[in-house]
This record gives C-alpha cells, structure tokens and sequence, in this order.
C-alpha cells in the first residue's frame, strides 16, 4: 500500500510523484531509447508507426474523450497533414517548418469544418465528419493535378540541419520525441482549467454555461487543437508510408483511430496511447496468427474487420471504461492490497437519460 | 431600487405560455423562495434569468443591469450562479476538479500558457485551489475530494453542486429544489448552510422549493406560482394561507 | 424526355434510400440508438438471398419472406441480447457497439463468401415496361411499388393496430408507456426485427440491381444524408428524404461535372446539417434542464 500526503497544494498536481512512478517511466525511456539499436530495423518501423499513430490518437482524444464531441472522419485531418507535408518539402520547405505548417493547415481545415459543425453535436455530428471525411478523400483523389490523384505522390525524404531523417533510427526519434511533447503538453492542458473546460463542456454543456465557459468557443479549440494534432501525426505518416494515395486515408483509418481512443478508455491521455498500441498492433498479430487458421478463413481480409468490432463489441459491453479503466483497477488491486474491494470501481445505476426532447 | 428585479417576463413555447407576466423583486441579502404546482413556470424562471432561454419580454435587473441583454456565458461574470433540479454535475470529473471549474471566471492563460504551465499559470491554479480548499471545509467535502463525482451518494452530489456554484463567488444564487431527494438530516444541514450562505457569505439566494417547513424556516418572502402566472407574494405564512395558493395546490 | 428518365430511376433508387432511412428512423425512435449496422444487416440479407436463390435453387417468392423472417429474426434477437445491455447509455455507446457489430457482420460475410461480386434472377430481371414515353425496368417498377405497398402497410400499422399504436406511446415516452401497461423492452426487439426485415427487403431490392456485394453496406451513408433531409427521427420525413437524394443523385449524375454524384448525397448532409439541422419535416431538437 501506499499513501499520498499533501504538504501543500501543488504537490497533488506534481507529474511523477511517487520513487516507483519515477523510476518507471525512467525505465522505459532507457527502453525506449534504446530499443533502435536493439531490435531488428522491421521491429522499429513497427514502433514509429505506433507512435504516429499514438499521436494521430491523442489528437482525437482531445476531441472525443474529453471534449465529447465525436468524429468519425479524422483521417481527413491525417491526410491533410500527410498531403501538406509532401507539398510543403517538394516546394522546398525546411522539416521544422514543414511539420508546422503541416499541422497548422490542418487545424485551420479543423476550424473551417468546426465552426459550423459545432452548431450541431451528438450523432449529427458524427455524421458531419463522416461525411466530410467520405468528401476530402474523393477530393484527394479527384485533384490530380496537386495530389497526384488516385496514382499518388512520393514523399520526400526528411532532412534536418543537412543530417538526413529518412533512417529507421532517426525517424524513430523524431516521431518518439514529437510524441513525447505533444503528450507533456497536453498532461499540462488537462490539469489546466482549460482542460476542465473541455471535461465540463463534455458533462454537462447546462452547467458550463452557468459557469460563465463560452461552450461553443471551448469546442472550437478542441477542434482545432484535435485536427492540429492529428495533421502534425499525418505528416510523420507521410514519411512513414513514404508513398501518399488517397485510399490509404479511408473511412478504415478514421474508424481504426475511434476504436482506438474508445478502447484506450476515453477522457484519458494514457487510455490513446494504450488503445493506439493495441489497435496498431491487431493487424500484425491476426497475420501472425493467419498460418495457424484454415486457409479458407486465413485468406480474406474479413478476419481483421472481424476482429476489430468483436474487440469494439467486447470493449463496449464489458470495459466501457477502456484499458485505461483496467489499468487503473490493476493498479487499485496492488496499492490497496490486501483491501482491495471490487465495488471500488462498480459502476451506479445507469439511468435512462434521454439525450432528446420528449 | 431593488437587489434584483425581475419586470413582466413573457415566454411561450410553441402554443404554451410557459410565463406570463411573471415579476417579483428580491431585496438584498434575503432568501426569495419561489413555489407552485408542477409545470407552474417556476424553473422556466431560472432558465430566463440566466439566459438559458430569451423571454419574448421582460427585464431581469440585477442592480440596474439587464440580464435579459448579456449573451449567456456572461451570467456567471454577473455575479449570479444557480444549481439544477437534476444536478448538472460533470459526471466524469472529480469533485474538486467540479468546484475549481466553478473557479473558470477567475481563470485566465490560454492554451499555450496552458500547455507550458509556467510559473502564472500554477500561480493561478493555486489561488483557485485554495478558495475551493476554503468551500470544500465549509461544506464537508473534504471525505470525496478525490473522488468522482458519478459513484457518489444523491445528497452529496447535491452539496457539490452547491459548492460549485458558490465557487463562483455570486452576488445572487439560484437554488433549483435544493431539498429534493435530501433525507431529513441533510435538510437540517441545508437549512443551516442556506443561513450561512446568507449571513457569512452574504449572498442573495432565490430558492424554488416544495418543501414547505423549509421555506418556511429560511425564507424571507416567498412567491406562489401556477400556470406560468404569479399568484400571490408575501411572506411564507401570508402566501401559504392565501386562498389563490390553496386553490392551486388543491386543483380548484 | 430525359427529365423524365431521369426522375424514374431517381425515385426508384431513392425509393431504396427511403426504405432504409425508415428503418433507421424506427430503431431510433424505439431504442435512441443510431444503427450504424443497419447497412451490414441489409448487405448481409442480400447474401442470405443469394444462398437460398442460387445456392439452394429456391424460387424467388419463397426466397424473399424467408430472408426477411430470418434477418428480422436476427435483429430481434441482436436487440434482445446484445443492444438491450446498453440502454440509458449515451448515444455514443449505440454508435460504437452498431459500428462493432456492423465490422463483424462485414468480416464474417467476407470469411463466409469470398471477396467476389455475385447476382441472383428476380422474376422482373430483364424485362422492361413502356410508360408513355419512358422505358421503365421492371425492377426499378417493383421497387417503387414495394416501397410504397411497405410504407402504407406500416402506416396502417403504426396508426390503426394496437400494437403499432404501443410501439409509437413507447416512442415517445417509454416511462409513460411502461406505467401503462405496456411492454416497452419486448416492444423494442419487435421494432428491431421489423427494421431488421425492411433492411431486408431493401437488400434483396437493391442487390438484382447493383450486385450482392459486400459494400451493399454504403447504402446506410447514403440513407444518414436521406434521414438528415427529411428531419431526423421523422417516418415521413425519411421517405421524402430517400426520394429526395435519389434524385438529387439521379440528375447530379447528368447535370453536374465529373464525379460529383458519387459525393452529392455528402454535400447534401453536411450542408443541411450546418444550415438547417431539422431538416424538411423533423422537430426541434435539445436536452432539457
């Protein structure tokens, strides 16, 4: 067991209080920074396309998790970022500049689709984004001329200070180091009262309003900041993929990203990067688990769709509260053994709560 | 002129006239209670004071000052702050992070000072950590401080929501059936909290309530409503006796 | 001449639309939850469809009430053991738990049946009929005939049947309903299977004419845009809105540049969305405190 005593108020707002959580995330950086010159170069392409994909899943958390605004399209916003990444270095950019505008362009197309889709919320929503998701793709592809159309376009290769980034190990630090700031920054945001903003405007927009928080401009933030984070994760996976076509940004990718952040337990940083790491890996380990299935089943790419809503279904029925959720009652049943109560985290009634007027 | 006033406020939904020529006028430093029947109009009241809905007419002068004419999100900047019938908490936060959002007015920094969380921006968050520390001692909180709002029992979600709106720092608070669902203790405990709020904090309180021995106990006047109309206004012995009010509660 | 062309094969392809956005409108009205399975639901009857047609030489009258009996079935089924689970959630767990099963319903037709595109013969394939000056396939006739005998049956239903008159109390207030005696959960799985069967019959409508395929499922896009013309929540507005996008897809195809048809209904969704959320025919729309 173990106990927190305050000694003054900023301590409960300390990152790494505890000597175990220091010494915890001081391991995993070792491992972390580490792991580029152990593993085998196929094994770190894997690890910087879960940190891109960690990030692209942080940006939705923003939105979804603890703003409550749900997108279904936010791979308009990774492909934005990717496509005004390509464009940006071909036009002779610099990678820093290149990577901000890449994710400013985004957040502004987040904007200009935030600002009237704001006025509607809920499942309107949901199908706004779809929608314009479903557009920006036939877009993409229709807009040769700029694109390159359904052929496609070659990424250059990202340089930094005339030191190329385009290896396996240097991308792999890019992407790492990208992914921590983005996530020290957004830890900083929600501990923040803008962070409480997007959590009461999430929970009740009744009450935001009464404490005097302009819920439509919070929204828009959210929306902004969401689609910034997730351009910025769009550019890295330009250079990850290396070849951009429009149908590699498809509903698949918006739907693989809410999966993600649901998952991951939403309204939890921690909850994307577990949900993006257990996303982005499903589709390794079913191939890995292919040879071991009859041919007949092994062979169609129905396995992995399959397996992505029975892993939904299951999350949604039983964990609604997400690997993060699971994490925390792991980490419950250790600090408070042996006393340990399984109604710690039972969930109340659940209320018939009609989000409609009757 | 009075603390607040509130002058002829019309509304209809659809064919429904959900208020009509409704005013009352609440002196500084009392408890108003407002009563009625259901669907009397009594929270469509609390609703157009604090610019949930517009009325068709009407002013709503809080020292002098429109409500009627601010957009909605300045009504807590105003000085006033209100509680709901269902409680509008925010379900998925913790208490304290509950009552330091009551604290938004006071917070400033943008989202990148946010994001750095410099030496002002922890500045600030101290400031409005202890002014909550200072609530949460008044109410007793201190038991849930940490925990979320959506596993707690009925009668403290209802004291955090207070304490939430108190946060703010009103000049008028709105209390929206503050006693419903309370156990008897828990309604002594209000009584003395709502004489406290008054006394020590100095707040103005409009209160719906059904609860009559409470109304009767903290209120300095009290206004009957039915149909969206003020019956009879008074205080709590002269309106609970008036034959219009008994006629409405008896359905005549 | 053309105009006229055009509007036939708009309404019959809206009418499609139409039938699918109702049963959207249904499950909605019932449970609050959007069922985004209702496309895979449809895909999945047209395969069903197909096995009994092709593969077990059913005639196609037997073929079609056994595949709505069956689905609807599985619908109600779906509801009574999976969704139920999920009431008085927010809306956004109906979104994901709808998105979930509609993945497993698409992954397991597509580990079932292959990746290749497959038909089944109606007794109107192939023939056409000369209306003053148009020709008509006997098909898109079927369809517009089927819908509108569906609509009126429905209609009666809901308005003149005691059942129907329950599942409309318990639309609307299923406390109330509930306190008056009726049934309101087994009320729900009905709807779902109903919606379940109209999916159903929209799928083994739509296949002859595009292909039994797995991406039969896109009609549900398409039908949101319908369902968000009409009014959300709206029987009468789905219908208008279905015919409405048919059209609308019908003339783009002709009138406007490129491959604006294939996005049209998008365009129309997100613009009616932005500028006019209710819709042609639907109410006002909030949360009350």
């Amino acid at each position: 067991m173990r106990f927190a005593y305050d000694t003054s108020y900023r301590e409960s707002r300390r990152l790494l209080r505890f000597a175990s959580d220091r010494a915890a995330y001081a391991l995993l950086a070792v491992l972390l920074a580490a792991a580029p010159f152990v593993l085998p170069v196929f094994y770190v392409g894997e690890l910087t396309y879960l940190f891109i994909f960690a990030l692209a899943s942080l940006g939705l958390m923003v939105l979804t998790g603890y703003t409550g605004q749900v997108s279904l399209g936010h791979a308009a916003f990774l492909a934005i970022g990717a496509y005004a990444e390509a464009l940006l270095l071909n036009a002779g950019w610099p990678l820093p500049a290149s990577l901000a505008a890449a994710a400013a362009l985004s957040g502004a197309a987040g904007l200009a689709i935030g600002m009237p889709a704001i006025r509607v919320s809920g499942l309107y929503l949901a199908m706004v984004t779809l929608a314009f998701a479903i557009l920006l793709e036939h877009a993409v592809g229709h807009w040769s001329s700029l694109t390159g159309g359904f052929t496609g376009m070659a990424v250059p290769e990202p340089r930094l200070a005339g030191v190329s980034l385009g290896t396996p190990t240097g991308f792999y630090f890019l992407c790492l180091a990208l992914l921590a700031a983005v996530l020290l920054a957004l830890v900083n945001l929600m501990r923040g009262h803008l962070g409480r903003a997007f959590v009461g405007v999430r929970d009740s927009e009744a009450a935001a309003w009464g404490l005097g928080i302009r819920v439509p401009l919070v929204k828009v933030q959210a929306f902004v900041l969401s689609a910034a984070i997730t351009g910025l994760a769009g550019a890295l996976l330009a250079h990850q993929t290396k070849y951009l076509t429009p149908d590699g940004f498809g509903m698949m990718l918006s739907m693989q990203l809410v999966l993600a952040v649901v998952i991951g337990g939403l309204g939890s940083l921690r909850g994307a990067i577990l949900g993006a790491i257990l996303i982005g890996l499903l589709p390794s380990f079913i191939s890995h688990l292919k040879p071991f299935l009859p041919d007949r089943i092994a062979k169609q790419f129905g396995l992995e769709i399959f397996v992505f809503g029975a892993v939904l279904v299951g999350f949604v029925l039983f964990e609604p509260l997400g690997l993060n959720g699971r994490w925390q009652k792991l980490r419950a049943f250790f600090e408070t053994f042996p006393l340990y109560r399984r109604d710690t985290f039972r969930r109340g009634k659940a209320y018939m709560r009609s989000e409609r007027y009757k | 002129m009075s603390f607040l006033e509130v002058r002829d406020l019309a509304l209809a939904f659809g064919g429904v006239r959900a208020l009509d020529g409704v005013g009352f006028s609440v002196e500084r430093g009392q408890v108003f209670a407002i009563i009625g029947p259901n669907g009397a109009g009594k929270t469509t009241v609390l609703n157009v004071v604090t610019r949930v809905f517009a009325p068709a007419s009407g002013q709503v002068l809080l020292e002098g000052v429109d409500l009627v004419r601010m957009p909605r999100h300045a009504i807590a900047g105003a000085g006033v702050a209100r509680t709901f019938q269902n409680i509008e908490l925010f379900e998925g936060a913790t208490v304290l992070d509950n009552l330091l959002l009551g604290r938004h007015r006071f917070d400033h920094g943008g989202l990148l000072s946010q994001m750095v969380q410099g030496r002002r921006a922890r500045a600030c968050e101290d400031a409005s950590r202890e002014r909550v520390e200072a609530l949460i001692d008044f109410l007793d909180l201190a038991p849930h401080r940490n925990q979320r709002v959506a596993g707690l029992p009925y009668g403290v979600r209802k004291i955090v929501e207070l304490g939430r709106a108190l946060a703010t720092e009103p000049r008028l608070l709105l209390l929206d059936e503050p006693a419903s669902g309370l156990n008897p203790e828990e309604t002594r405990d209000l009584a003395f909290w709502i004489d406290d709020i008054r006394h020590d904090l100095g707040v103005t309180v409009v209160m719906i309530e059904h609860d009559m021995s409470l109304v009767s106990e903290v209120a300095d006047r009290v206004l009957a409503m039915n149909l969206g109309r003020a019956l009879a206004e008074g205080t709590p012995a002269e309106v609970q006796s008036h034959p219009d009010v008994v006629a409405a509660y008896l359905g005549g | 001449m053309q105009v006229l062309q055009l509007a036939i094969n708009g309404v019959s392809v809206g009418a499609i639309y139409a039938l699918v956005a109702l049963g959207l409108t249904l499950t909605y009205k019932a449970t609050e939850v959007l069922n985004f399975a209702h496309g895979d639901v449809l895909m999945l009857a047209a395969f069903i469809g197909w096995g009994l047609i092709v593969g077990w030489h059913w005639p196609f009258w037997l073929a079609l009430p056994a595949t709505l009996a069956l689905v609807g079935i599985a619908a109600y089924g779906l509801e009574r053991g999976v969704m139920r689970r999920i009431a008085g959630q927010p809306q956004f767990a109906g979104v994901m738990l709808t998105i979930g099963l509609a993945f497993m319903i698409r992954g397991a037709v597509s580990m079932g049946f292959g990746p290749e595109s497959r038909k089944f013969e109606t007794p109107f394939s192939g023939h056409t009929t000369h209306l003053g000056p148009v020709v008509v396939a006997d098909l898109n006739l079927a369809i517009i005939g089927a819908v509108l005998a569906v609509t009126a049956a429905l209609f009666v239903f809901l308005t003149r049947t005691r059942l129907g008159v329950a599942i409309q109390a318990a639309s609307q207030d299923q406390l109330a309903a509930y306190l008056s005696g009726i049934r309101v959960k087994r009320l729900n799985s009905l709807v779902w299977g109903l919606a379940g069967a109209l999916a159903a019959l929209a799928g083994m409508l739509l296949s002859p004419i595009t292909l039994v395929d797995i991406s039969l499922w896109f009609v549900l896009l398409k039908s949101l845009a319908a369902l968000v013309l009409g009014g959300f929540g709206s029987a009468p507005g789905a219908i208008v809105g279905g015919l409405l996008i048919g059209l609308i897809e019908s003339f783009a195809g002709v009138y406007a540049p490129g491959a604006i048809k294939d996005v049209v209904a998008y365009i129309v969704l997100i613009v009616v969305l932005v500028v006019w959320p209710r819709g042609l025919l639907g109410e006002a729309h909030g949360r009350r405190v």
